[in-house]
């Protein structure tokens, strides 16, 4: 039965409307900037009557930076690259750690463990800034400033937790007792966990791996002040356009288009993940 | 020859305890049902018997060895859980083959064994589906299925028809004795419903206060129930009680209900003078006599084959007679009968400690 007016209709599509067009006005804005120069991008009244270019794009990808004072050096795509390779490895060693941590705060009840899992948690809401100073001291006289490896770990902080807290809650949500009937029927603990606990937890293994990846690509002030210009990644890489001569909007643009690519294909690519009702109707309720 | 021997078994949480000291012995093929009212520990019984939980104290014997130390997965115990517990990303065949795949069957051994069983259930058409595409009585069959693939020696089945409709819990009542003995497996299967524990036990355990209260055959528990607890847990109606005292004197042994004397059997006659519960089965209930027990009719409630009626003495006590409703000349609401008790299901209980006294 439907009971939906052709007034409510014609609300909710404006109304949907509304909504796209206010989150997704900023990005088309951005992309249409990254087709212009400086010039264009800054007369006033904006307009959108311009002649597209590609130049912002081969001058990320080539590295080469032509302004009004010259030319100068820009290592984007350096920048790009350990985006990718900090926040695809932080995520890998948060699931590696964090998954098993998760099964067992879900499913064993130990000394302590409340407040281990809720320390854990807390790294997330403590401000960045608070841990920076002395972990900038640490990792000198450890010798990991500006390296991957001590990035990494400090990239930790964002992605365990999330990933310990979200995974524990859709280990939570398994029946025991489907674990139960596995090994009862004559397989041991770990193949329990890897046949039936992982793959049933995997639409929350998905969503918290995907946050986390977000999440880290995301930062800015770790890498700003515990790594040096060829372990930066974008985030912190984006103030190079920043430059002498003025700021350079076409690239910054540009920029930005390239570095949401990756997390926007990702999300895309996981959302099947994300949606869930598998273990729906195997337990009854 | 004793398959499965539970030793002054123990299981509490914290302070609390489940139960304490159970002991039961069943043999080779039998089918040992465990009955008892929600929250009485079946359930932890048969997981402890699984090994998926440890017990307190106490010891579980599986083919006369201590399984204390062996892990659930070398029990060789099938279980068949309540909420089914189907593996939800596996489709039925699949859930089905999981002990035989476990075992290390071959992939011909493992269909054949699937099919097998699954034909057995009733329930080859739907072998391809997931889980959550099946019916809630394909879905306890799947369970079943599951549990009985692997041949084990001890089957464990907690209240697998609890979840399904009322028609097919009857056709299950009737399959289920001759499919688990086909099985050879030694049963232990746990139910709230004395109707499914009747039909399908060898023996009954009733599990009450963290004890078994009373082990027998079906018969026996019925016909000679260890406590007016016990008594109260089986029949239905439930048999009708009510707070007196014994006594003797030359005409022979007496109750004294609703005002009016009954007469006992003479055996009693050694528990003279003790607060007593009377207790009677509305089945045993007669009203068509002319003298006895005078009562007035209060209501009358057909139930297909039985009816059941409501009765009142001039005092005050109320108690129901369930006649089969074929009988001729079932008294209308108003009437005033006599009410005889038969013997065999008048049963005189200890009032402080509820245990029957043996006349």
């Amino acid at each position: 039965m439907d009971h939906t007016s052709t007034f409510e209709k014609t609300l909710r599509g404006v109304l949907i409307t509304l909504v796209l067009v206010f989150f997704l006005f900023p990005i088309v804005w951005i992309f249409l900037m990254s087709l212009q120069t400086n010039e264009t991008i800054l007369r006033i009244p904006p307009s959108l009557a311009f002649t597209p270019i590609i130049d912002n794009y081969t001058a990320l990808i080539t590295g080469q930076l032509r302004t009004a004072a010259g030319s100068l050096q820009l290592n984007f795509m350096q920048n790009m690259f350990n985006s990718v390779l900090l926040s695809v490895c932080s995520v890998a060693v948060s699931l590696v750690l964090g998954v098993p941590a998760a099964y067992a705060f879900a499913r064993f009840k130990f000394r302590l463990g409340e407040d281990i899992a809720f320390t854990l948690l807390s790294f997330r809401f403590a401000p960045a800034l608070l841990v920076l100073l002395p972990l900038s001291l640490y990792f000198k006289s450890l010798g990991l400033t500006n390296t991957y490896v001590g990035l990494i770990w400090v990239y930790q902080l964002i992605c365990l937790p999330l990933i310990l807290w979200i995974v524990r809650g859709y280990f939570e949500d398994i029946s025991p007792d489907i674990e139960h009937a596995y090994r009862i029927a004559g397989n041991s603990w770990w193949q329990t966990f890897r046949k039936i606990s992982i793959p049933l937890a995997k639409p929350g293994i998905a969503a918290a791996g995907l946050l986390a990846f977000i999440f880290a690509w995301n930062n800015f002030v770790f890498a700003l002040i515990l790594a040096s210009a060829d372990k930066q990644p974008v985030t912190v890489g984006a103030l190079a356009f920043v430059t002498a001569s003025g700021i350079q909007y076409g690239q910054i643009a540009a920029a930005i288009i390239i570095s949401i690519t990756p997390t926007l294909a990702l999300a895309l690519y996981a959302q099947r993940y994300l949606v869930e009702g598998l273990s729906m109707g195997a337990v009854k309720g | 020859m004793t398959q499965l021997s539970i030793t002054s078994l123990s299981k509490s949480y914290g302070s609390f305890k489940v139960f304490d000291g159970l002991n039961l012995e069943a043999k080779a093929g039998e089918i040992v049902v465990i009955f008892g009212g929600s929250g009485t520990g079946k359930t932890i019984l048969l997981r402890l018997i699984a090994g998926v939980e440890e017990p307190s104290s106490g010891v579980i014997a599986i083919g006369g060895h201590d399984v204390s130390d062996i892990a659930p997965e070398h029990r060789g115990v099938g279980m068949a859980f309540q909420n089914f517990a189907l593996f939800p990303h596996l489709s039925a065949a699949e859930n089905i083959a999981t002990p035989l795949r476990a075992a290390g069957a071959a992939e011909d051994k493992v269909k054949a064994g699937v099919n097998k069983v699954a034909k057995l259930l009733k329930i080859d058409h739907v072998l391809t589906h997931a889980p959550r595409e099946l019916s809630n009585g394909q879905k306890q069959r799947t369970a079943l299925a599951r549990a009985l693939a692997a041949e084990p020696q001890i089957l464990l089945l907690d209240d697998p028809l609890r979840n399904v409709d009322a028609k097919l819990r009857f056709e299950m009542r009737l399959e289920l004795p001759r499919l688990l003995r086909q099985s050879g497996a030694t049963v232990l299967y746990v139910t709230q419903d004395y109707k499914e524990a009747m039909a399908l036990a060898d023996r009954i355990a009733v599990l009450a206060g963290g004890k078994f209260v009373q082990t027998a055959t079906p018969e026996d528990i019925y016909m000679r129930p260890a406590t007016l607890g016990v008594a109260r847990l089986f029949g239905d109606p439930s048999i009708n009680t009510a707070e007196t005292s014994l006594e003797a004197d030359g005409a022979g042994v007496h109750v004294t209900l609703g005002g009016t004397r009954v007469q006992v059997a003479a055996d009693y006659k050694a528990h003279a003078g003790e607060a007593v519960t009377f207790g009677v089965r509305p089945e045993s209930v007669d009203v068509s006599a002319d003298s006895g027990l005078a009562a007035e009719v209060v209501a009358v409630t057909p139930l297909n084959e039985r009816t059941v009626l409501l009765l009142q003495t001039p005092s005050g006590w109320e108690f129901l007679a369930s006649l089969p409703s074929s009988a001729a000349d079932i008294p209308e609401p108003g009437a005033k009968v006599f009410a005889r008790f038969a013997e065999a299901g008048t049963h005189i209980f200890d009032r402080q400690t509820g245990e029957r006294l043996h006349g």
